[in-house]
Formats: C-alpha cells, structure tokens, sequence
C-alpha cells in the first residue's frame, strides 16, 4: 500500500455517472443517450410517413415537414447511429483487445459529453421554435443567411460542430488503443474483426470529420460574420459547399456500415461455431474498402454538373466498393456453411443483415451508373437505397450487437422471446416501408417532398410505406419493452453466455469488475478464448503476476467543459458576446485546470480485487 | 400438369404483388420507366440493364443464404463442433474475379453514355436554344434566338435536339422531366451554368418536376414539357411575339398594372423576371404548375391562384389578396389589397389570355 499511497477516488449515485472515465460505463451513457436520441428520430420518421400517407394530406404542414426532415436525417446519423456505435465500442474493444481502457480515458469521457451537448443543442431548436430546415446535408444557398434567415440552421451547425468534437475525440482514442493497448500476443492478425473494423472506423473518423469541421465553421462565418464563402449573390460558391460536405460526407457512410460488419462477423461467426471465414481477406476488404470510401464523394453529385470525365471517373470508382464488399458477404456466407448455426435473437438480425445488405448494395451500384442516377437522383429511389444500407445495414447490426453483447454490458440476458418479436416486426416493417419506395421513385416521386398531388400513382405505395413505419415503431416499441423487462430479471449471468464465445471479453465475468482483466491475458491465436476452451483451459493464461492494478480518477471536469460549448454556443448563436465568452472561459479554464493539476489516479491492490470490485 | 398447377398456386401471391405493382407503374407522362425520348431511354436501357445484373448477384447470393440457413441450422442437442476453416484460396478467387468482370460489362457503357449525354448543341444551328431560370417555386424559359420568355410550360418542337442551359435565381433546383431526359441541377451564381440537351420525338405534354429541396414548395414545384410539331412550334413563337392587349375596365386595368405588373410581365410590358411571364397564361394547361385547367377552368383556378397563393404554394413570393401570410423566414409578404372586383376582372382577363397555336 505504501508505494502506492494516493487515495482511491470513487463516487456514488448520480455523482458516478456524471464523472466516471470507465469505458464500460461511458459506454452506457452512449446508449442511453443514443437510444433516446433514436426514439427522437424514430417519431421524427412516423410523423413524415404519416403526413405522407395520401396525398395533399394537411397533417404538419410544408415548414414542419422539412424541419421534419431535417431534424430526421441530423439525429438519426449523428445522435442516434453514431452515438449507439460508440456505445459498442466503449463496451467491447478494451475487452476484445485485452485492455483495462482506452487509451485516454478522460478524453473518452470528454467526447461522450461533447456529443451530448451538441445533440441536446440541436434538439433544444424545437422548443426554440427555430428548427433547422435545410435538409441534413444543408446545401447552401437555401442554407445560407439570404434564404433562411433565423436560427433553425445555427442549431445545426452549432450543435454539430460539438458534437464533432466528441466524435473526433472518440476516433483518436480508439486508434490510439487499438494500436498500444492490444494484450500481449494479439498482433494485428490476431484481432477480432470487430476490433479492425473500428480501428479502420476510426481512421474514417479522423481524417473525415475535420473536413466536416471545415464546412461548418465556414458556413457559421457566412452566417455570423457574413464571411461570403457560400453567398452566391457576393461571389461564394454554392458547389464548394457540395464538395466539402461530401468529402466528409462519404466516408461517413462507411464510418457507419464498418462497424456493422465488424458486429455482424461475430455474431455469424459465434453462433455458426465456426471461424470467420477468410479472416485476412476480410480484413483487406476492409481496408480497400475505407481508402476507396475517400475517393467517390461526387457520386453524390452527379447532377450537380461537374461534367463527363468527373462523373466517369466517379461511376467507376464507386462500382469498384462493390468487389470487397462482395467478398466480405460471400465470406459471412461460407462461414456460416458446413457451421453449426442457431437462431437467437442476435443472430437472426445478422443473418436478416445479410440479404437486406446486399439488396442495399446492389441498388447502391446502379446509383453509381451516372447516366442512370440522373434518373434516380434524389427521388424516392435514393431514399429507398441509402435506408437499406443504414437502417438494413447498420440499425440491423447495432439491433445484432446489442442483443449480443447485452450480457457483457448488464449481467442481463435480453429475453430471447421479445428480441424475436423484435426481429420479426421491425424486419418486416422495414422491408414493407422501403422496398416499396423503390418503386416511387422509378415512376418519377421526387424525395423531400412534404405532399403530392393526386393522380400520380404515388398514393398505394405511399399509404402501404407508412404501414411499415408504424411496424417498424412497433418493433422498436418492443426492444424498450424487453430492456426493462430483462432488467427486472436479476438471475446472475455466465461469463460466457453463449458458450460459444470466441473472443476475449467472453473470458471474464459479466459485467467485468471495473479493471476488467486481474492479470492481462496472453494471446496466443486469432479467436484466443475460443482456442484455449478447446483445449480444456477454463480461462486465459495470463501474461503478468496478480499485482496492484493503476485506474484512472473520475472527473467532473469534461461534463463542465462540455456545458462551456453549450453556453458559449448559444451566446455567439443570439448575439451575447457575454455568454459566449463566460462559455469559452469556463472550458478553457477546464483544460487549464486539467493540465495544470496532475491526478496520476489511484491503484487497487491485490486483496481488493479478491472482493471482486464490480463495475 | 398437376406440378405445374401446384408451382403457378405458389407463385400466386409474388404475382399478385407483382400485379399490384405494375398496376401502379406510374403515368406514362412521368415515370421513368416509360421513356419517351432517346435520352430516358439510353438510361433506361442502362438502368435494364445493371438491374440485370444486380437481380443475377441478388439471386446468387439469396439462394446460397437460404440453402446453408436450412442445411446448417442447429438441430437439437447438436453439440458438435464443425470444422473450423480458414478460408479457401480458389472460391475468394471467384468472388473477387466474378464481380470485375460483372463491373466491366456494366462500366463500359457507363463511360460510353456519360460522355454520350453530355454532347453539347449550343453552337448547331439545328437545335433549339433554351435558357433555363429556376426560382422559388416556378421555372422561368427563354428562348434567345427568338427574344421570348415564358413560365411554368415549356414548349418545344418535335424531332430537334433541344439544347439548355440552366441556372438558377436563388437557391439550388433541379430540372427533372422524368419520362423524356433525367434531371440537372439548377445552380446559382457564377460559373456553374449546367447544359443539357434532350429530345422530343413525339408530341405531348410530358410532367416536369423540381428535385432538389428548395423551401417549402419544392414539393409544388411541377411544371410541363409540351411537345409539339416545327409548325405549330413556329406559329407559338409568332403568337408570343404579338403585342397584348390591357384589360378594357379602367379599374382593373389599374389595378394589374400597379399590382401584378410591378413583379410580371405580359406581352412587352415589364420585361422583367421577378415574377412569371403571363404571356398566353389562359392558354397554359395549369396554373402555378399544378392547378391543373381541365379539372377547373382556367379563370376559376387564376382566381383560387391569387387569392390564396400563399396557402396553395406556402412561402412563395406572390402574396395574398387580403391576408398577410408570412412563410418562410424573412419572406414576409404583403397583401395585393384587390377588391373582389378587381380580383374577378383580373382572374378573367388573364383567362382570356390565349395563343392560337
């Protein structure tokens, strides 16, 4: 105890959640916070179908419909899906890797409370009564100050550009521990593939989000500062912003659908009792498919009139994605051949990623033909196809991990009957809401659009469409009803739930005690768990001496940096230079402090952890 | 015989779904999926024919998921451990090579009909010159060679390349007839002037549409493609060219000047854009683009039209008669403040607007 004398920091209740720096606890944060985020967007998304369920309908009206829109497209991928990844890889990879935490443990929880800050700014525009409602992907002019005037894009933009930070911040911490933090003898090629395709997320996020960054600072000088880099009428360039926001906005979508990969091969993988198939040309797959995720941003821009050799270019480009994604579906496939393959809840969300996947992608190639996308740009066909990829692809994947790995996460097991009926209900309404909206678009109904006259054909498809929204909620509704009842449920959970584990979290208890490993584990194969079952070992070997174990000291300092930004948004946003600044001080003065005084944490010795310090 | 009744019932209800959606294959003026002119369809052909190809993979890869889910899946008690298997050097092959080679076949026509439809007529003599405006919620044509300007329809000869250039007057549109060419953005400010050429072979009045979120109305945003042949063509541009004659009652003669022609323009008064050019509006198959005359006449729907055009059209910039609707932030409008008078005179005149062509 003596050589290590600094007093052990914990707290209770409230206090705990609002300081910890344990990932497995930021990792719940994340999905609470993600999971009410979703429900947010998830009603955004009933109230558009419902105002689209026949035509001229009056239900909310043109201004609602696009902020409506709006407010959709910006939750769901930034508050909802993004936050939700997180919340797997808090959860998972210090666990997968072999790691007591992340790298930088405050800056994780630094970024979780950037994001909730800059998703709560965002949301607070409803009770503002200014409500973004340029689209998600904001084009200027009808962005900018001439068009729209008031605060509704300032939400947006100010509340991005925190919620940035905490994206940014999270995909620096995770490259950083993938990279120094892996147990002895996991090399690259031994990592879990769920592990690489966040490593690979994680670069994404890197080098894509600063150029989000860029766009939005430059867009929030047009609006505060008239700065003129996107006012057509004083010599701005409307197209620029286009570029901007699809260099970033690209890589976004892989940012997204990676991860589900990596979730979606240790499901296959675990409940086929089978080794990934062509582990290292997966992980190749991966690799290419993120460089080439950087170069075909203008696919996007086809009709924007960039001309023949760009949008040739751009076609090939995109077409070539489809080769490694093929062979990372063909691989899920033949892992699940000759296996031995059971059908719980997480694995029939897999098993439904698959198909709904490829449906996703094959549609995703003709939007790459750019003669045939000038008909199938921004129409419901566009609509219909990046809903595949996100909610078949994604929504389906995060559905697959959380099932999975609920166990890791609570020491609670979801009941298998109503994760089913989740399936069932939200794989059906998925499929009827947009399959359908294929259709709609082919036969010429443009996307965005708050009503449509009758006569058109639009009206079957688009009544059959909110049918599906609603079964879609319905499934959703389930979920949060089988979260509360399994959480009634206090029967103690195995470590190894599933009993056919793989991969490293699966050799400790469920939850694991807050310093997750007691002696950190030596790998000695891909699939290390997996292996030493087979060889009759009833837990990993370990590569140090029971000893005193470093912890990190909880804070409470990113919560009061995060709440700065807010403050200091809202100040710049309604013109309080007094607030902005009192908010800037308040953060800076945060990191100051923060640098300032050292807390070099605490340890917990031997004889504690023999109680078992549970998270 | 038997089998195949045992198939057909099988299939019975994929067919009537198939049914329910070819039934609703849209209108032959506005889907895609009914090309009218050689531009829709070469990318009709190319949307054949990658939807071919993707149907092939989607089989493919659906009839491999549905074999192993049957013929893999756990029986009970089965507490076997399968063969654990690293991979397979000649299948990944195949599936890396198979889909090159599906990529190639679609990739060349790609290049072939990208550069293809981005040929440029707007130095043949032989095309029809357009100029394209787009504004917050109408579609403002041009026709240099012949100084005219029109709204809302557009008309064109039969069997001459029709050549646009397209801009627009605020913010981002795009110009989209489905059923004859696929859509081009409609970009403002300098140097981002779009061309596009498209073709009409046969007559008709085909649907046009805004596709790129724009306010409000973008929703309302429609307008029509009226194809028709050289000659008629012709006498429309002379019919447009023919000075227009103002309203006979002084008071709402008046009145459309000080109220209507302070943003529009008819005949050669005002040439202005602010505002749709009236020319030969009685004429036009719909008012504001999507009230449509056949269901109401003409002078009915220009009544409707401005007294309400804020309620029918939301954040428009054509105020209503009496009520001062404010949509959209900072496009507050003020009301025309016509009497019902002038309001009918007005809505008359207008209807009786005409052109013999």
């Amino acid at each position: 105890m003596a050589a290590h004398a600094h007093t052990v920091k914990r707290y209770r209740g409230l206090m705990d959640w609002l300081t910890t720096v344990d990932h497995k606890k930021i990792g719940i944060l994340y999905l609470i916070a993600g999971g009410l985020f979703f429900l947010v967007g998830g009603l955004e998304a009933v109230l558009i179908r419902i105002q689209l369920i026949k035509p001229m309908n009056d239900f909310v009206g043109a201004d609602t419909f696009n902020q409506l829109i709006t407010m959709h497209g910006t939750t769901m991928i930034f508050l909802a899906a993004m936050p939700m990844l997180f919340a797997l890889m808090n959860a998972v990879i210090p666990l997968q890797i072999g790691a007591r935490d992340v790298a930088f443990p405050f800056l994780n929880s630094l970024g979780f409370w950037t994001f909730f800050a800059g998703g709560v700014l965002l949301n607070i525009s409803w009770f503002a009564g200014d409500i973004p409602d340029a689209g998600w992907t904001s084009y200027v002019p009808l962005a900018g100050p001439t068009y729209a005037g008031g605060h509704g894009v300032d939400y947006y933009l100010m509340g991005l550009q925190i919620a940035g930070i905490g994206t940014l911040l999270g995909g620096i911490n995770f490259m950083a521990t993938i990279i120094n933090m892996r147990a002895p003898g996991m090399s690259f090629m031994r990592m879990p593939m769920f592990t690489w395709t966040i490593f690979i997320t994680s670069a994404l996020i890197v080098f894509a989000f600063p150029v989000l960054t860029v766009g939005l600072v430059a867009l929030t000088f047009d609006r505060l500062f008239q700065a003129n880099f996107f006012e057509t009428g004083n010599g701005g360039n409307a197209v620029l912003w286009e570029h901007i926001f699809w260099v970033f906005g690209h890589p976004e979508v892989y940012i997204l659908i990676l991860p589900a990969f990596g979730v979606i091969s240790e499901v296959v993988s675990t409940f086929s009792r089978k080794r990934l198939f062509g582990y290292s040309s997966m992980v190749f797959a991966t690799v290419l498919i993120a460089f080439l995720g950087f170069m075909v941003w203008a696919h996007h821009m086809f009709t924007t009139g960039l001309g023949p050799v760009a949008n040739g270019l751009f076609s090939i480009a995109t077409m070539l994605i489809a080769v490694p994604t093929g062979v990372k579906i063909f691989n899920w496939l033949f892992t699940l051949w000759g296996g031995s393959i059971s059908f719980t809840s997480a694995s029939l969300f897999a098993i439904g990623f698959i198909p709904t996947f490829v449906m996703g992608g094959v549609t995703g190639v003709m939007l790459a033909v750019a003669p045939a996308d000038f008909q199938y740009h921004d129409t419901y066909f566009v609509v219909a196809h990046f809903h595949y990829v996100i909610v078949g692809g994604l929504i389906f994947g995060i559905f697959s991990g959380l099932h999975y790995w609920w166990p890791k996460m609570f020491g609670r097991v979801l009941n298998e009957k109503l994760g089913k009926a989740t399936f069932w209900t939200f794989f059906i309404g998925f499929h009827l809401t947009f399959f359908i909206q294929h259709f709609l678009g082919l036969i010429g109904m443009p996307r965005r659009v708050w009503t449509y006259l009758p006569g058109q054909g639009f009206d079957t498809m688009n009544a059959v469409s909110t049918v599906g929204a609603f079964l879609m909620g319905i499934g959703t509704i389930i979920f949060v009803v089988n979260v509360i009842v399994s959480s009634a449920n206090k029967k103690p959970v195995a470590d190894d739930p599933w009993e056919d584990g793989r991969s490293l979290e699966w050799s400790i208890p469920s939850p694991p005690p807050e310093y997750n490993f007691k002696q950190l584990p030596l790998v000695r194969s891909y699939d290390a768990w997996w292996n030493e079952k087979q060889k009759g070992n009833t837990e990993m070997p370990p590569a140090e001496p029971v000893g005193p174990i470093h912890m990190p000291s909880p804070s409470i300092l990113p919560l009061i940096m995060s709440i700065g930004l807010f403050a200091a948004a809202l100040g710049f946003m309604y013109d309080h230079l007094i607030v902005a600044i009192a908010g800037l001080v308040v953060t800076f003065g945060s990191m100051f402090c923060r640098s300032v005084f050292d807390d070099h944490g605490f340890h917990i010795e031997p004889e504690e952890q023999e109680k078992g310090v549970h998270a | 015989m038997m089998n195949r009744w045992r198939v057909l019932k099988r299939l019975l209800p994929l067919m009537a779904g198939m049914a329910l959606l070819l039934s609703a294959c849209g209108r032959e003026d506005l889907s895609t999926l009914s090309p009218k002119g050689p531009v829709a369809q070469k990318q009709f052909d190319l949307m054949t024919l990658s939807i071919s190809i993707m149907a092939l993979v989607v089989v493919v890869v659906f009839a491999i998921c549905i074999y192993v889910l049957i013929r893999f899946r756990r029986r009970k008690g089965d507490n076997t451990v399968p063969k654990q298997v690293e991979g397979n050097h000649t299948l990944e092959i195949i599936w890396t090579v198979v889909p090159i080679i599906l990529l190639l076949i679609l990739g060349v026509p790609t290049i072939n009909t990208v550069f293809g439809l981005s040929k440029d007529y707007s130095k043949d003599p032989e095309a029809v010159q357009v100029t394209v405006t787009s504004h917050q919620y109408w579609w403002e044509f041009e026709y240099p060679e012949y100084g005219i300007k029109t709204a809302q329809e557009l008309i064109v000869p039969t069997g001459r390349k029709i050549q646009f250039k397209l801009a627009s007057g605020d913010v981002t549109h795009a110009f989209w007839i489905p059923s004859i060419g696929g859509k081009i953005d409609t970009n403002a400010g300098l140097g981002t002037t779009n061309k596009l050429y498209l073709e009409f072979p046969n007559e008709g009045v085909f649907r046009g549409k805004c596709a790129e979120l724009c306010g409000p109305s973008h929703a309302l945003m429609d307008f029509k493609a009226k194809a028709v042949n050289q000659a008629s063509f012709d006498r429309w541009v002379a019919a447009m060219k023919e000075p227009v004659s103002m309203p006979a009652d002084e008071n709402v003669k008046a009145a459309f000047e000080s109220k209507c022609l302070t943003c529009h323009a008819i005949g050669e008064t005002n040439a202005g854009s602010a505002a749709p050019n009236l020319t030969g509006v009685g004429s036009r198959l719909t008012v504001g683009g999507i009230l449509y005359n056949d269901e109401k006449s003409a002078e009915e729907n220009l009544k409707d039209w401005i007294a309400h055009a804020q309620t029918i059209k939301p954040g428009n910039q054509m105020p209503d008669v009496s009520t001062n609707v404010k949509y959209g932030p900072g496009k507050g409008t003020t009301a025309t403040g016509l009497t019902e008078e002038e309001l009918d005179g007005i809505a008359k005149y207008l209807a009786g607007q005409k052109l013999e062509y």
